[in-house]
């Protein structure tokens, strides 16, 4: 029966989520006082761990683009009233396309051939182990939210097969595949920004931040500036309306899930030509879920999704700083920090809201009473 | 209205509301609405979509709480803060949809919530003796072990008033109780309701339709804008006195029209079946023909079958047998989707608006696209051409006086009036010579009422064929050339209307087979 309290727009999306991160990381700081270390000195290396040199900067960078790519598609779904989990199956999938491409084309033609190939290959992977889930959905209506995640362990299990018994390197233990060719390596974003002029420190972050805002600014263009992101709303908003106007809810369903996940296939891109340079076993390493903290917290739009991921890439890297520095605050701790912000951010959204549009009222009221 | 300090004061009223007030953020919903009904009486609580009866009366059942003002029941204040506590005090409440769990009985429905114990049998043998004689003191027969999906809404409706007389209600609020109703099952339950007051009982009936309050009435009190314009005895009223303090201004009730020209047969329907996903037939064999330059009303009870046919007509849903002809050309056969329908100059208001008509949480000016989007006046290239968008939306707006004119606007943050304006504008605007209307006012204010009926005679006039489904039989009788009436997905019978009265009408709704029809 209540609607949820109204906010002024800077607020909305300013404010709110600011206030949730502050809860989320004043209830981190109950517990990391509780496991006998100081939130103020733990809160202190988070930031510096991420931000504090331009090394930190770039890792940070690095884990926001894997988020980006991630975000966005689980944010491409949403707005077509779907939710994608299988970002982390998608993205797994995709990354063996950009793998075999790599593979391939590394060693053999130049960089500016090898990216659009794997751009290509990373896509039509990802779509690929999209649609099988999507036209379920939408012709059999097997809800989604199962399906994608049913796949996300075939997709592994599918990977393991094909890197412990085909694409292994002969002659080792770990299954992995051989490096590849030098020309299918992402350009470090070191070695772009030393040939500008400009010196920075070398880190994993390379060109495949750029491709990821690109990303990001497509994403914009196709929902809200053209005729099919249109349809794709309306679908995803109001399925009668949607027949009513002659779109076609199943065939918005299984489109939207296929740039969804093309857009979860390029995480490869980042990760394994920017960074590890070979297919290895669990290399998106939980990005996918992570992906739909940050589309839930950047509000599905891309500039949203852009900060949220680097917030995330923070969180990320300063995390494993933290459990470096502290040695009582390992690993897990530091999922649980991500847990609490994803929490507030997302689940309890709304409980901070009312407090907040109380306190908006309250100043309007004093205002118009003054006036 | 009460003289506290006079020496011959009569009983207390009932229910009486002082200096109510509420807002909802940035609306003001009840401006210190004071309102009394006398024990014993029918008062009628009347005002447009929007006007604050609801939730006046939310407050009064505890959905609600009020910001200010006080609530007396016989004359003592009560506070009133959940549903629990409103039944405490004596009140009861049938809403306009009904809150009875399908498949249970009437009599499990009637126990719900007051069940006496933790095991149901010696409840509902008391509950049983209980309900046999409040049905024969009230005239409200309803078989008790029936299930309640089974019953006719006339009686799910009777079921409701049980369950308040069942909870010692003294004081009986009835939300819109006819929207479901055929007249004669309205008829009934306004029998049902002078029986009531007879025995001492407080009715306050909340409605939008002066006929009900003209008659069944003792008193009314007329809402508008969040506050309340007057009350008066409704014997020394007139419609049309009514209807002037509800807008505020001089309206016309009847819709002005001159006699229909029927041109040419637009589109021809034939032995039409739809079937729901149940595999159920809901439109039977139906078959009709709409010309040009004529208003075609289709008249029924709610859920006979009329908004499949309209539905299926649209594009919507696949007819599983028989043939909508237009231009020469088989939309079932050729399975063409509402789109391409749209293409041949048949266009569609939907019944639902929110439901179908809009996308609630797109602009006005991205409403204004919906099933148009394609069309190349709206785009540039692979781009959506916004400028073009928004200039037509303006146009629209300024055409259809929509206000507030703002094409940015949430479509939600439209009065119902508004939005129903922008559906018909963006429908009308691509010129079509078919035009489909389910519901045209439903929801609509009656200054927009008017505009709209107006709107609907002019394309008549300029030769469309309009074919209109509505289930409030004033607006089908004021608008329509020809009548169809449905019953269990059936017409059983055609009426010209200069033949048809709302008695005739109302019996054939009920499936009695009207004359000169098969």
């Amino acid at each position: 029966m209540n609607a949820p309290a109204k906010l002024p727009r800077w607020a909305e999306l300013g404010l709110l989520p600011l206030v949730n991160l502050a809860a989320a990381l004043l209830l981190s700081g109950v517990i990391v006082k509780v496991l006998g270390e100081s939130p103020w000195a733990a809160l202190k290396l988070l930031a510096s761990g991420s931000l504090g040199s331009e090394e930190n900067i770039g890792y940070t960078l690095y884990y926001a683009t894997n988020f980006m790519f991630t975000g966005l598609a689980v944010a491409v779904a949403y707005h077509a009233g779907l939710f994608n989990i299988g970002g982390e199956g998608q993205a797994y999938v995709g990354g063996l396309g950009v793998g075999l491409v790599a593979l391939w084309l590394g060693g053999r033609a130049p960089f500016l051939v090898v990216l659009p190939v794997a751009i290509l290959g990373g896509a039509v992977f990802g779509a690929a182990w999209a649609f099988i889930p999507a036209w379920l959905q939408a012709r059999r209506g097997s809800h989604i939210v199962i399906t994608t995640i049913m796949f996300n362990f075939i997709g592994s299990a599918l990977m393991t097969y094909l890197l412990v018994n085909v694409l292994i390197k002969p002659g080792q233990q770990s299954p992995e595949t051989r490096e590849f060719g030098a020309t299918a390596f992402m350009p470090a974003a070191s070695d772009l920004l030393a040939k500008a002029g400009i010196d920075f420190s070398p880190s994993p972050l390379n060109l495949a931040f750029v491709v990821a805002l690109g990303a990001g600014a497509l994403v914009w263009v196709l929902v809200w500036r053209t005729r099919w992101g249109y349809a794709l709303r309306v679908a995803g908003q109001n399925q009668a309306a949607a027949v009513y106007a002659g779109i076609s809810p199943p065939r918005i369903i299984v489109q939207s899930m296929l740039l969804s996940g093309a857009l979860a296939g390029c995480l490869a891109l980042n990760e394994l030509m920017g960074s590890q340079h070979r297919i290895l076993i669990d290399f998106p390493g939980g990005a996918g879920f992570v992906g739909i903290a940050v589309a839930l917290m950047g509000r599905n739009h891309p500039a949203g999704i852009f900060l949220s991921a680097v917030l995330f890439g923070a969180l990320a890297q300063g995390g494993s700083q933290l459990s470096f520095d502290m040695p009582k605050i390992n690993r897990d701790m530091v999922v649980v920090i991500q847990g609490l912000v994803i929490l507030f951010c997302g689940a309890l959204e709304n409980v901070m809201r009312a407090p907040l549009a109380a306190v908006f009222a309250r100043l309007a009221g004093r205002r118009e009473a003054e006036g | 209205m009460l003289d506290e300090g006079g020496a011959a004061v009569p009983a207390p009223p009932a229910l009486e509301l002082r200096n109510i007030d509420k807002r909802f953020g940035a609306v003001h919903a009840n401006r210190a609405v004071s309102f009394a009904a006398a024990r014993g009486s029918i008062h009628g609580l009347i005002g447009e979509n929007g006007a604050g009866k609801s939730t006046l009366m939310n407050i009064v059942y505890g959905f609600h709480r009020a910001d200010d003002g006080e609530i007396l029941v016989d004359g003592r204040r009560v506070d009133i803060g959940s549903p629990q506590d409103a039944i405490a005090a004596g009140i009861g409440m049938v809403h306009q949809h009904f809150m009875l769990v399908e498949n249970f009985t009437v009599l499990e429905n009637v126990v719900l919530g007051v069940e006496g114990g933790a095991l149901l049998r010696g409840g509902l043998d008391r509950a049983r003796g209980e309900l046999e004689k409040l049905a024969r003191d009230y005239g409200l027969e309803v078989p008790l072990d029936t299930v309640v999906a089974e019953l006719p809404v006339g009686l799910q409706q009777r079921v409701e008033i049980l369950k308040a007389l069942y909870r010692r209600a003294e004081i009986l609020i009835l939300d819109e109780p006819t929207a479901v109703l055929t007249p004669q099952e309205a008829e009934q339950l306004f029998r049902m309701l002078r029986l009531l007051r007879d025995q001492g009982k407080t009715v306050v009936l909340v409605t939008h339709k002066l006929r009900e309050i003209m008659a069944v009435t003792d008193r009314v009190t007329v809402m508008r804008q969040g506050a309340v314009v007057g009350e008066v005895a409704t014997g020394t009223t007139s419609p049309r006195e009514l209807a002037e303090k509800m807008v505020g201004r001089a309206v016309l009730l009847r819709v002005e029209k001159g006699p229909a020209r029927p041109g040419e047969t637009l589109l021809s329907v034939r032995d039409l079946e739809v079937r729901d996903r149940f595999d159920v037939a809901r439109v039977r064999g139906v078959s009709f023909e709409l010309r040009a330059g004529e208003i075609v009303g289709v008249a029924g009870v709610s859920g006979n079958g009329q908004s499949e046919l309209l539905e299926a007509l649209a594009g919507i849903r696949m007819p599983s047998r028989g043939g909508i002809i237009l231009g020469g050309r088989d939309l079932v056969r050729e399975q063409l989707d509402p789109r391409r329908r749209r293409a041949l100059g048949l266009a569609h208001v939907p019944e639902d608006r929110l439901r179908m008509g809009v996308v609630t949480g797109f602009s006005a000016e991205d409403n204004t696209i919906l099933g148009y989007h394609d069309r190349a006046a709206y785009n540039r290239g692979l781009l959506l051409n916004r400028p073009a968008i928004h200039a037509e939306c303006e146009r629209e707006m300024a055409a259809h006086d929509v206000r507030p004119a703002l094409p940015g606007l949430r479509i939600a943050a439209f009065s119902g009036g508004n939005q129903q304006k922008l559906v018909l504008a963006r429908e009308i605007d691509v010129d079509p010579r078919v035009l489909l209307i389910g519901q045209p006012t439903r929801g609509v204010d009656i200054g927009a009422i008017e505009f709209i009926h107006k709107k609907l005679i002019a394309l008549r006039d300029a030769g469309k064929a309009l074919l209109i489904v509505s289930v409030e039989l004033e607006e089908i009788l004021g608008l329509a050339d020809r009548i169809l009436v449905m019953n269990a997905g059936e017409i059983v019978g055609e009426v010209a209307r200069a033949d048809a009265t709302e008695e005739k009408l109302g019996l054939m709704m009920a499936g009695v087979k009207g004359e000169g029809h098969a």
